[in-house]
């Protein structure tokens, strides 16, 4: 119908158009499909004061998320702070600094959260009972819980390394846990042969263009918190390089609309971690096609798909908005974890670590702007990756319940504190 | 002989056949001689310089081509070559 607000799928190489079907990729030359909207009657009801009438979660957008129903999955997502961060801002030594924080999303604690929201309700619209996803740890446990609130069966796939909390965090809703020997690109080559031959809803296989689109709700958030402008630079990690790519399509998208108060001029940035770069590497050599990594070897294991789905287009992105890549070691993770929990008091997972690790490596290297506004995007909570920083953190001795063990530990208390104390 | 296996929503053009055999010593050879008998899947898995598109992955067994020889890595008679829709995951 042609007041639709989301009409059918489109190929992102060669244009072909497709009716909405659970399909993920062009028959003709297996190109991406992307949703396309009607956005002249997107705009009639998507409005400023609709938008700020309606309750704080990834619906608020409601128009520009592919589902054709209400939502039915996930309903209370999104709505996470945009924290101004001034100071780890002082601490980086830039002007104007926020902290989009996914680590605090409803209900496990990820930006999967917001994908899942639309993958899901989309998947119930197609009229699916069984859903899965390959995963390297957060979509796993988001799959497993809103399917099981949604009371749809799911088959989560994920390499058999993965941290205990992302195990146990998706197990723990009755969603059969699948682990496969080998990394991340071979669960996912699995899971695309199993989403056609069992004709199940995989979120990232054949789900896949309506999964994405929930991403740019972040970026919707983003603009929406800073008074309907977009900022000068937005950093974001990057493991399958299609998170990057929808926030900027939000903000082109509310720019389309007429809802910001100025042009986008953002430049986006992404990070990855050195042990498993594909997307990076390609910004930073300027090649043309995506070399994969075989053996992605780091503790930010959530990022770690070494042959990324929109690492192409990723790469482009950030090239025409004036952007650029970088990715740290290990140890750098680690410290970019710590320094955001103690200046902002934020715990992110070893993604987050990336993220601020790349974040501080641009600044120094003049690639982001000290004087402009600066958004880092945090995907994931740190409780879920703790074994990362086993052997990071002070050994804990034990003191007995005495006064004197205590001072004996941290020194005599100051003398104006004891005559208080007395009184 | 080895298979080439094909994914579901290509099977139109071979049939409705989810694996065919073919012939050949190499991955080029063996994509080529099945193309060769199904043009129409030809077309979607190679360009017109006759590089396997973009989006497309090759799997000799359980490998990707790129991290052996590409498409002149070589076959066995009973190997099984897959044609993976790169556009998933992440």
């Amino acid at each position: 119908m042609a007041d639709e607000l989301v009409q059918g799928m489109k190929c992102r190489l060669c244009g072909k158009l497709y009716p909405k079907e659970p399909l993920n990729f062009c028959t003709d030359d297996f190109g991406p499909l992307e949703v396309v909207y009607n956005y002249e009657a997107v705009a009639k009801t998507l409005t400023r004061s609709a938008i700020q009438s309606r309750p704080n979660t990834i619906w608020r957008y409601r128009e520009l998320m592919p589902i054709d129903g209400e939502p039915t999955v996930g309903i209370h997502v999104g709505g996470t702070p945009l924290v101004k961060a001034d100071r780890l801002a002082k601490a980086l030594g830039i002007k104007e600094l926020y902290i989009k924080n996914d680590a605090v999303n409803h209900p496990t604690l990820s930006f999967k959260d917001r994908v899942v929201a639309v993958a899901l309700s989309k998947a119930v619209e197609f009229g699916f009972t069984t859903v899965g996803c390959a995963s390297t740890g957060n979509l796993a446990g988001s799959v497993a819980a809103n399917a099981s609130a949604a009371g749809l069966e799911s088959y989560v796939l994920i390499p058999d390394n993965l941290e205990q909390g992302k195990v146990l965090g998706a197990q723990i809703y009755g969603a059969k846990v699948v682990a496969v020997t080998g990394n991340y690109d071979q669960v996912n080559r699995l899971c695309s042969q199993i989403a056609f031959r069992y004709g199940w809803g995989f979120v990232n296989v054949n789900l896949r263009p309506f999964y994405a689109e929930g991403s740019k709700s972040m970026g919707f958030e983003i603009a929406e918190a800073l008074g309907w402008r977009t900022p000068d630079h937005v950093v974001v990690p990057m493991a399958g390089g299609s998170l990057i790519g929808k926030i900027y399509k939000a903000f082109k998208e509310f720019e389309l609309l007429g809802l910001l108060n100025g042009p986008v001029q953002t430049k986006m940035f992404g990070a990855q971690a050195t042990g498993c770069n594909p997307i990076t590497n390609t910004v930073k050599t300027e090649a043309n096609k995506v070399r994969p990594v075989r053996n992605p070897n780091t503790i930010a294991k959530s990022l770690a798909i070494g042959d990324p789905a929109d690492g192409f287009f990723a790469s482009k992105l950030m090239r025409e908005t004036g952007g650029w890549a970088e990715d740290v070691d290990d140890d750098s993770i680690i410290d970019g974890m710590k320094l955001l929990a103690e200046t902002e008091g934020i715990f992110t997972e070893t993604a987050g670590g990336v993220t601020l690790a790349v974040t501080k490596k641009l600044i120094e290297q003049g690639k982001i702007n000290r004087d402009g506004s600066t958004v880092i995007c945090i995907t994931g909570n740190g409780l879920k990756t703790q074994e990362a920083l086993l052997g990071h953190m002070p050994k804990l001795t034990a003191i007995s319940p005495t006064l004197v063990d205590f001072e004996a530990l941290v020194g005599a208390a100051p003398a104006a504190e004891l005559a208080d104390a007395t009184v | 002989m080895p298979v080439v296996r094909i994914p579901t929503p290509l099977r139109p053009h071979t049939d409705g056949q989810d694996s065919v055999e073919s012939t050949g010593t190499t991955v080029g050879e063996v994509l080529g001689n099945v193309g060769t008998k199904y043009p129409a899947l030809k077309e979607r898995i190679f360009d017109d310089a006759g590089e396997l598109r973009r989006f497309v992955n090759v799997y000799l067994n359980n490998e990707d081509i790129r991290y052996l020889d590409d498409l002149a890595t070589a076959v066995a008679a009973n190997d099984e070559v897959s044609i993976i829709p790169a556009v998933a995951g992440g």
